[in-house]
């Protein structure tokens, strides 16, 4: 058991709390990066599907775990950037390491052009007008159909950087670590906003909007801010799953998409960086490891359609009555156990009782 | 007018699902997305009761099985699962439900299969004509039974003592205990009373569509319905619900294929955006 005595505000906001862990982080990040030479190209390919999942999660981890907004849309966001992305490098031969910013930014800027007349809502008001929004981009795409490809879908071009192809089939490794490069990045970035006043900002408007107001927040320009941030991550996650699943239409970013992605980080854990990897880990090998199970033990077993999301479903369930705070909250309470070791108690992570109060009134 | 009569059954049957949307934000400030589940398992229960292929019984037998079934099923979910959930964050039970819909759709699928059948019913396939325009029998039915519906729903909030109390229990918990109101029992009696809506509503829709298990999916055309009318006013469900119903065939028949989809989700933004409470609001400002 370690006892962390800060001296500095500088402390407080560290990256890492101390050397162990930040040389636990160090130790992740190296597995990460040889993985590739550990598994074949199915499992690469996976584990890139899953730091793309990560990233979306991540997008909008930071709305709701952090800023205390919910959005049942963002598979739209998804499809606003993987679009942006190819269009510029189809038809405006823009590279694709200027292209993906540039993806995220317009992602960004559509987020606020949402966020401004939907800033007002709250939860539920808030979570119906994104799934409108949701549903009007998936058509929306269709109703494009000189740029976007329609229902035809369109192609992604091979990544090319510096004379170095990432190509989808041929280089699965490459595009693999490309991919662990830009979500590496984006820990960086996320971790840097929460610690800065904007983060604290975010925070105070989640807690109690009328105290955060008190303190001098101003809500509006914080809830948009949010949103076009997390707008722009989902945005750079949907570009490279656009380049990952190589030919996409507005299918590949429909309203069940959205719908996964908002119970992918509540079976992770709200408010948690981590738990949007969690998360992501679950809906990626969720599908592979039902398959295989039911391969190993049950041979004459007919495939039942479904089946994925019926299991996915029941895991929520127990995941959100048993484990409210995702299954990073069972690993922080498996790590409490550990390091209080004689000295923990049941009830050390015991909720207060809460009543509900009406929201009409306001 | 074919379009209007048509338009307006379809209303009554978004209208319905909106209205237990409604009946459980109204009574417990949650909301349950697997309302449109609901409302396609109460369909398969009453289709699997009724076809031939299957049980087989008279219909007027079958209705009131389905009927009540749902109604313990409503209960049953309240009291083994939401009920858990008490106290909690509206956003939890939002994703709880979500994830019942997922299970719900899994069973009806593993059950009844994933093609589209249809009800046998006694009221479906007939139509009798005025003048030019087509009535279909089914859609008196569901107009009728729905605005009887509503009043009933109505009546039984504003007068009744248990409808008080289910008002009473959801603008403060904490205080409605301390008035006596038992309020466990009151919030799980409200999901057994929407699932009874929901299984109505199923029964009725399938009377004039087919259904399968993606049916559910419905449902978020419905809390479009039940958010356009404001979140807690009945009158306001079935207001939103014919609006809905409304606009999808005369968008279909003036407007383009594609445009003409996305009305119903373009309509109910712009009502966010402008009156973000819905038309027939119940927020007011907060007295400090």
């Amino acid at each position: 058991m370690r006892i962390i005595f800060k001296k500095s505000y500088e402390a407080d906001i560290r990256y890492f709390k101390d050397r162990v862990q930040a040389s636990w982080y160090f130790i992740l990040l190296v597995l990460a990066v040889i993985l590739p030479f550990v598994i074949n190209d199915y499992w690469v390919g996976e584990f890139s599907l899953m730091l793309i999942w990560a990233i979306a999660g991540m997008g909008l981890m930071l709305l709701v775990g952090h800023t205390g907004q919910a959005s049942l849309g963002h598979a739209a966001f998804m499809a606003v950037g993987a679009y942006t992305n190819v269009i510029l490098q189809n038809d405006f031969n823009i590279p694709f390491i200027i292209s993906l910013p540039l993806s995220g930014l317009f992602a960004g800027i559509l987020g606020i052009c949402v966020a401004l007349p939907t800033g007002k809502l709250h939860g539920i008001y808030m979570a119906i007008a994104t799934i409108a929004i949701g549903v009007l981009a998936e058509d929306l795409i269709v109703i494009l159909e000189p740029w976007t490809g329609g229902v035809g879908g369109i192609y992604a071009p091979a990544i090319n950087i510096f004379g170095i192809n990432f190509d989808r089939y041929t280089n699965v490794a490459e595009l693999y670590w490309l991919i662990l490069a830009i979500t590496v990045l984006i820990i960086i970035g996320y971790k840097n906003i929460l610690r800065s006043p904007l983060g604290r900002s975010f925070a105070a408007v989640r807690d109690s909007e009328i105290s955060a107001q008190a303190m001098g927040v101003n809500i509006g320009k914080t809830r948009t801010l949010s949103f076009a941030i997390s707008c722009a991550i989902t945005g750079i996650s949907g570009a490279l799953m656009g380049h990952f699943s190589y030919v996409f239409t507005n299918e590949t970013f429909n309203i069940v998409i959205s719908i996964n992605l908002l119970l992918m980080i509540v079976v992770g854990g709200v408010g948690f960086i981590h738990g949007a990897f969690l998360g992501a880990m679950v809906v990626t090998f969720l599908p592979s490891g039902i398959s295989f199970t039911r391969d190993a033990f049950f041979s004459d077993f007919h495939i039942i359609p479904g089946i994925e999301s019926g299991i996915f479903g029941m895991i929520l369930i127990a995941v959100i009555l048993f484990e409210p705070m995702g299954l990073y909250g069972r690993w922080l309470k498996i790590k409490a156990y550990f390091e209080l070791f004689p000295f923990y108690r049941k009830d050390m992570f015991r909720r207060q009782k809460t009543y509900l109060k009406t929201e009409r009134t306001r | 007018m074919q379009l209007v009569i048509s338009g307006l059954a379809m209303g009554c049957v978004y209208g319905l699902i909106a209205m237990g949307f409604v009946l459980i934000y109204k009574a417990t400030e949650a909301v349950n997305f697997a309302q449109g589940d609901m409302m396609m398992l109460g369909a398969f229960i009453t289709l699997g009761l009724t076809n031939d292929q299957y049980m087989a019984l008279p219909f007027w037998i079958s209705v009131p099985i389905a009927i009540s079934l749902m109604g313990c099923l409503g209960y049953l979910l309240d009291s083994l699962i939401i009920r858990r959930m008490f106290g909690q964050s509206q956003l939890a039970v939002v994703i709880l439900t979500i994830a019942l819909g997922f299970v719900a759709r899994f069973l009806a699928g593993a059950i009844w299969g994933h093609d589209p059948q249809s009800l046998e019913s006694p009221i479906s396939g007939q139509y009798f004509r005025i003048s030019d325009i087509v009535i279909g029998v089914p859609e008196i039915w569901i107009i009728g039974i729905t605005i009887s519906l509503t009043v009933v729903l109505f009546v039984f909030f504003a007068k009744t003592k248990l409808g008080v109390a289910m008002q009473a229990a959801s603008q403060n918990q904490m205080a409605a205990y301390y008035m006596g109101i038992p309020v466990r029992r009151v919030n799980s009696l409200i999901w057994a009373l929407s699932g009874i809506v929901a299984a109505i509503a199923g029964i009725l829709f399938a009377s004039k569509n087919a259904i399968d298990p993606g049916t559910g999916l419905l449902g978020i055309k419905a809390f479009a319905a039940a958010v356009i009318g404001g979140l807690g006013s009945l009158p306001g469900a079935l207001l939103g619900g014919l609006l809905i119903g409304l606009i999808e065939p005369f968008a279909a028949r003036y407007l383009e294929g594609d445009i003409a989809r996305i009305m119903p989700y373009l309509v109910l933004v712009l009502i966010l955006i402008f009156r973000p409470h819905g038309i027939l609001s119940q927020v007011q400002k907060k007295k400090v």
